[in-house]
């Protein structure tokens, strides 16, 4: 069993890899939908690489975080906006 | 007030380019560190290399930074310049001066997208997107993809997926055979070796060239994608498109710092110096070339910015060769102009603001459009939309302002406080 740590998506446990990034985890917990853009659409990962925003989520209560280019860390709060 | 670091180097990426230039520079006995906003080393083509090493080249390096003391800070994201010689960054825990005596920017790429209908939709991502979330922890297992753009990249990429067990449709290429073919045929041996063990990683996916997605449609994700290859029009359904359309530059710190740019690309002497004196730059942010040629780039570069100009000029023939394949590459995987009109006139071109392409062709210029559309003023500031634009539009690259990357408001704060008291008291960070 590889190390493994446990966050919460929208207040629901998830338990992903160690070293694994919060979009990978979101996605992983099964949701596509990221955040919504200023129209109001459903948007998702695109770039997977910290350029293009659309990953941003809140982390324990920090907006607009990419999260893409963060890694989970134990009892990490992720909320998507989707 | 700001944290205050300084360096004999400061290297500001960490991928290929910049790792070989902080170990070069290293090896002179300076002080040098890696910033690099990546949460690790090792840059995209290496990312998670350090989890799963699957490359010894990698892992020659990763120990050499170690065994040389090389600094890594990560999560570093440089957003201006503070004076002579000192760069501001935000961290995760706040914000920092990074004072040096030289430079090495190593600011790798990133993909071109080219906006079509459904684009926007989740689960359509860029091809070095996907394989960076499946590198990321991203379980592909059984999902069912299509590959597609253009570029070596995307067969390195389904190759990468199908390892993980994805279900790749199709690879679709939209270079014609006739250009990729004389390409092919004239590969080092090396890389025709790589190119031969792709194929057959790939075997029983077929790679259709002239051959691009024209929409993806879903409700709320993706869940079709319509492509087209000559006369022929047809829908597939599927969980992922990967598609990209090559690489572009990074060229924003550059270009802040005030170096020269040619056509895009980072302008730099023999020894990787730019047009700024003690700012030298390196790998892809000086033309796309993969690899190899960031290594070497850094190489020199690390060596030149330690004043070991021998060491850099045994290492110019191999560069050499490596930029003629750059530009023999450059012209195989060349955009069809086909590709722009891709997007229809309702089409979003920029995502951060929703400015669709009819509203963009009201205005004669990314200047004006900007004013009136805030395309290009979101989060990304025009790093999706604005090569997308220039390919489709022919408009060019406006100048780049700091903060270059959002940022922070306390970051802003943080950054005037520690100018303020800089110009009040004797400067212990930046002047040498």
């Amino acid at each position: 069993m590889p190390e493994s740590v446990q966050l919460k998506i929208n207040g629901v446990p998830v338990r992903v890899p160690l070293g694994s990034t919060v979009a990978a985890a979101i996605l992983l917990a099964g949701h596509s939908g990221f955040r919504r853009s200023v129209s109001s659409q459903v948007r998702g990962p695109l770039c997977g690489m910290g350029i293009c925003f659309e990953c941003r989520v809140a982390v324990d209560g920090q907006q607009y975080v990419r999260s893409c280019q963060l890694l989970c860390r134990e009892g990490m709060e992720v909320t998507l906006d989707a | 007030m700001p944290d205050r670091r300084r360096f004999d180097v400061l290297v500001v990426g960490g991928g290929p380019a910049g790792i070989a230039a902080a170990c070069c520079a290293a090896k002179a006995g300076l002080r040098v560190a890696i910033a690099d906003d990546n949460p690790a080393l090792g840059g995209q083509i290496w990312r998670g290399e350090h989890l799963y090493p699957s490359t010894h080249e990698f892992a020659h390096w990763y120990r050499r930074l170690r065994e040389l003391s090389v600094e890594h800070l990560p999560g570093t994201r440089i957003f201006a310049q503070a004076g002579v010689r000192t760069l501001v960054a935000e961290t995760d825990s706040g914000v920092c001066q990074l004072g040096f005596e030289k430079l090495i920017l190593a600011t790798g790429a990133r993909e071109r997208f080219l906006p079509s209908p459904g684009w926007t939709l989740p689960n359509v991502m860029g091809a070095g997107g996907l394989q960076a979330l499946a590198k990321s922890g991203l379980d592909v297992r059984a999902r069912k993809v299509i590959v597609a753009g253009t570029g070596p990249l995307l067969l390195a990429v389904a190759a990468h997926f199908k390892q993980y067990g994805a279900e790749i449709l199709l690879v679709a290429e939209q270079a014609p055979r006739h250009r990729l073919l004389p390409f092919a045929l004239r590969l080092p041996p090396s890389k025709l070796k790589e190119a031969l063990s792709l194929r057959r990683a790939l075997a029983g996916v077929p790679y259709l060239t002239s051959c691009w997605p024209l929409a993806a449609d879903g409700e709320n994700k993706l869940e079709r994608v319509t492509l087209r290859r000559g006369a022929r029009t047809w829908s597939l359904p599927c969980d992922y498109l990967a598609c990209g359309f090559h690489l572009v530059p990074n060229t924003e710190l550059a270009t802040l710092l005030g170096c020269a740019l040619d056509d895009g690309k980072v302008r730099v002497d023999d020894f990787q110096q730019t047009t700024i004196p003690a700012v030298y730059c390196a790998g892809e942010p000086t033309g796309i070339g993969g690899l190899e040629l960031s290594v070497v780039e850094g190489q020199i570069a690390g060596f030149a910015a330690a004043g070991r100009l021998d060491s850099t000029r045994r290492l110019f023939k191999k560069r050499n060769g490596l930029r003629c394949f750059a530009a023999r590459l450059e012209r195989a995987f060349a955009l069809r102009p086909e590709l722009k009109h891709l997007p229809q006139p309702e089409t979003l071109v920029c995502r951060c603001e929703d400015v669709s392409l009819s509203r963009l062709r009201e205005h004669p210029s990314w200047r004006a459009a900007k004013l009136l559309t805030r395309c290009g003023m979101g989060p990304c500031q025009g790093r999706i939309c604005g090569p997308a634009l220039e390919f489709i539009l022919g408009w060019q690259p406006e100048s780049v302002r700091p903060p270059v990357f959002p940022v922070r408001v306390e970051s802003l704060m943080a950054a005037a406080a520690g100018a303020m008291s800089e110009t009040s008291s004797p400067n212990p960070v930046s002047r040498s």
